[in-house]
């Protein structure tokens, strides 16, 4: 199985970073892995995206063009991505920010208040990682949540303060898409 | 002792030039190659090298020009306007013999272009840039790891013939994330007794030099570096090949396009379609005698690239009338999708079987 | 039993210079040789020589040299100082190949505070390429590139290179001198000599500016030469120390 995966949002929303921990944590499982940002004026301010893709063979194009999941943080990445999805594809969107529903049939949609829960939780900063897990429990658990984490302790390894509370993060959002 | 990292690109080049013993780096900011000139910042002082931004990529490879006439592993890096800028210097180190590592994480031209991923720069990095009758030895990695190993690969390379590498990559290449494998390696120190760093114990000055005023001298000088070049042709040329022994279509790749036209050829394979993979990973020498074997065997060869047609003239000259060379690219910044490649050999295995 | 007063230094090779006659370029080499035998440093100096005139002096200095592209000398040096913190590193430039094409690279080394020192024939023309104009120019001097005088209106005026380095922090050392008569060169071979101590000191980045004649294009006999130097060229470009950091 190849998951390609497109994970967008604006400027400062931790895009890169939730491809990150996911592309570390595949790599953990030892899955073929690769990340590859979008670079460049964009980055600064404007939508930042980044395609990651966890696979059992050898992967080919780093840039995903027919992703098996996207990730939209925002509504402007929602309306760049939603067409990047392939049929049967799996569609998370942070509802917190986008008030609209895709119009698709073919494709499964887990609408994540995203910043709410990361609110509940005490920082908004961390709606990024609600929505990774949201990501991972839709896609079947594609990597560990301890893989993850063991990603998140290597990539903030100057910050040990911030593991438990994006820990739990990480579990609230798989609880909002198993239920 | 090795650890697999997940790194980008552009930081697996610097990492590996350290574990190759290069301790000097020149350079000049310049998207999408920066990253890899930051990790140099950052490391180099932590194990007592020398990283230094220079004003322009001009004194920047003017600098690696006088650190490796005097003796050094140097290196520096740049994208394609700035490898541009580098281009009399290249001339210059190719010249007075000089090895170093030039890396070009290339993006799209001409002009300012674009900072996108493309391959547009192959006839400058192949066909010379700089002035003069030269070669340079072109390395075209097409994953992070091989961006690592290339590295180290290079400066051997560079050493041994006493000329300039190149290592050619894209944006892409450069920007992305992958596991990579950094072997450490204890290095034997190069003897170079040609270096102008002093005269120390010798009684002979050294001179690094290309200048000669003389024609006979300077042909003869042309002469000899001719030699050396047939010599590294005869010895150096890498690629590496899929599925081609009984291919009725190779795709020609290299470095990030390769990897898509792997993808696209999965996709053809699955449909019962007979089409293999021929990757150069040196670009110059290319490899021209195994193209001439496989024209032989094959039906027709496919040429993708980032580029309006560049390799293409190198298939084409390797293989000569003997089978049609067709051609697939994007250009500006652009990548074709595998689904894109997939249908352009779909197109041309159409095309045989009518002819059948 | 005979005194010899004058010998070869140990630093210049047996090998005549190709200079034309009344060029300063060899009393210039001279200096430099023998400041750097006063010095012992002749083991361990690497000159690096530009695209000018003076392109051959890797067949007159008995050193290591790395001879440079045009304009790119102080970046060279920089790349071989680096790599040999502990020798002794100048560039020879003229000024076609300092303060026109090398512009850049003379303002950033002094800026580093890079180690070298860099000595800067001055001669108000092109020599090599045969007496075409030079940012250093006179203002309506006559060049095969000026042929009706350097016009202010259309190129500017003379590029005062020694007061433009002296206002940057990283230079150490900044000093004009002359070879037109003895005391002059004298004066010279002092700046010269500390210019070069002053880098073994690790002290910064160090420049002499040598105005200097170029009797065949500036189209005078040696004679006229220095006499032109001295009442057109010195009143344009003030003799003298213009920064010494150290405060001596």
């Amino acid at each position: 199985m190849t998951h390609e995966m497109i994970l967008a949002g604006f400027g400062g929303q931790g895009v890169m970073v939730m491809g990150q921990l996911l592309t570390y944590a595949g790599m953990l499982e030892g899955a073929h892995v690769s990340w590859i940002p979008s670079y460049g004026p964009e980055m600064r301010g404007g939508t930042a995206n980044c395609s990651v893709i966890i696979s059992q063979e050898p992967i080919g194009s780093p840039i995903v063009t027919e992703a098996t999941a996207v990730v939209a943080m925002n509504l402007p990445s929602f309306e760049k991505f939603e067409s990047s999805l392939s049929s049967g594809g799996i569609l998370v969107l942070n509802s917190s920010l986008i008030d609209r529903q895709s119009k698709r049939d073919d494709i499964r949609t887990y609408n994540v208040p995203a910043n709410e829960i990361a609110n509940s939780l005490g920082d908004a900063r961390m709606a990024n990682m609600v929505a990774l897990g949201a990501l991972n429990a839709a896609l079947g658990y594609i990597v560990g949540t301890s893989q993850i984490m063991e990603a998140f302790k290597k990539i903030f390894a100057k910050k040990p303060g911030i593991v438990a509370p994006n820990e739990l993060a990480i579990l609230a959002g798989a609880k909002h898409v198993i239920g | 002792m090795s650890e697999t990292r997940l790194m980008k690109g552009n930081e697996a080049i610097g990492e590996a030039a350290i574990i190759a013993g290069c301790r000097y780096y020149f350079g000049y900011p310049i998207t999408p190659q920066t990253e890899l000139m930051e990790y140099m910042a950052k490391r180099m002082p932590q194990i007592k090298g020398v990283f230094l931004q220079a004003e322009s990529e001009i004194a920047a490879i003017n600098m690696v020009y006088g650190a490796a006439g005097a003796g050094a592993r140097v290196m520096t890096s740049s994208s394609s306007p700035g490898i541009s800028l580098k281009a009399e210097g290249i001339s210059y180190c190719a010249g007075a013999e000089l090895p170093c590592v030039i890396v070009n994480i290339m993006r799209g031209g001409p002009g300012l272009g674009s900072i996108q991923p493309a391959q547009a720069d192959y006839f400058q990095a192949t066909k010379g840039g700089g002035h003069g009758d030269y070669r340079n030895i072109v390395l075209a990695p097409n994953s992070v790891q091989e961006m690592a190993d290339l590295t180290i690969l290079s400066f051997d390379l560079a050493d041994k013939y006493r000329n300039p590498v190149m290592l050619l990559g894209d944006g892409a290449l450069g920007q992305m994330m992958e596991p990579v494998n950094l072997e450490e390696k204890s290095l034997v120190p190069q003897k170079k007794p040609w270096a102008a760093n002093g005269l120390g114990e010798r009684t002979k000055p050294n001179v690094i030099n290309s200048l000669y005023l003389k024609p006979e001298q300077l042909e003869a000088h042309n002469i000899h570096l001719q030699n050396k070049y047939q010599n590294i042709l005869k010895q150096e040329c890498r690629w590496e090949e899929l599925s081609v022994e009984d291919a009725e279509l190779i795709v020609v790749a290299y470095g990030i396009t390769s990897r898509i036209a792997r993808s696209a050829i999965e996709m053809a394979k699955r449909d019962g379609l007979k089409v293999g993979l021929f990757r150069p990973i040196s670009l110059w020498p290319f490899p021209s005698e195994r193209l001439l074997t496989l024209a032989k065997q094959t039906r027709a060869f496919l040429v993708t690239e980032l580029s309006a047609g560049q390799m293409i003239e190198d298939v084409r000259l390797a293989t000569g009338q003997m089978k049609p060379v067709h051609f697939y690219g994007r250009m500006g910044g652009m990548m074709p999708s595998s689904r894109e490649i997939y249908n352009q050999i779909n197109l041309i295995m159409r095309e045989k079987e009518a002819v059948k | 039993m005979n005194t010899k007063l004058y010998e070869r230094p140990e630093s210049l090779t047996d090998v005549p210079f190709h200079y034309c006659p009344g060029c300063q370029h060899g009393i210039v080499h001279r200096i430099i040789a023998e400041v750097i035998d006063e010095l012992g440093v002749r083991k361990q100096t690497i000159g690096v020589a530009p695209v000018g005139c003076s392109v051959l002096a890797y067949d007159y200095f008995n050193f290591d040299i790395v001879q440079a592209s045009h304009g790119r000398a102080p970046a060279v040096a920089t790349g071989v100082k680096r790599v040999c913190p502990d020798s002794t590193v100048f560039t020879y430039q003229g000024d076609g190949d300092l303060a026109s094409i090398g512009c850049a690279e003379v303002v950033h080394a002094a800026a580093r505070g890079e180690r070298i020192t860099t000595i800067f024939i001055n001669n108000a023309i092109y020599g090599m390429t045969g007496g075409q104009m030079a940012p250093t120019t006179l203002v309506d001097q006559v060049t095969t590139t000026s042929p009706y005088g350097r016009n202010v209106n259309q190129v500017g005026t003379p590029l005062c290179i020694s007061e433009m380095l002296s206002t940057i922090q990283g230079a150490r050392f900044i000093a004009r001198v002359a070879v037109n008569n003895p005391s002059n060169m004298a004066k010279a071979k002092a700046a010269i000599k500390k210019a070069f101590q002053l880098q073994n000191n690790g002290e910064g980045f160090c420049l002499v500016e040598v105005l200097s004649t170029c009797p065949t294009n500036w189209g005078m006999t040696p004679v006229e030469a220095v006499k032109w130097l001295e009442t057109n060229m010195i009143p344009q470009y003030p003799l003298g120390v213009f920064k010494d950091a150290g405060g001596e």
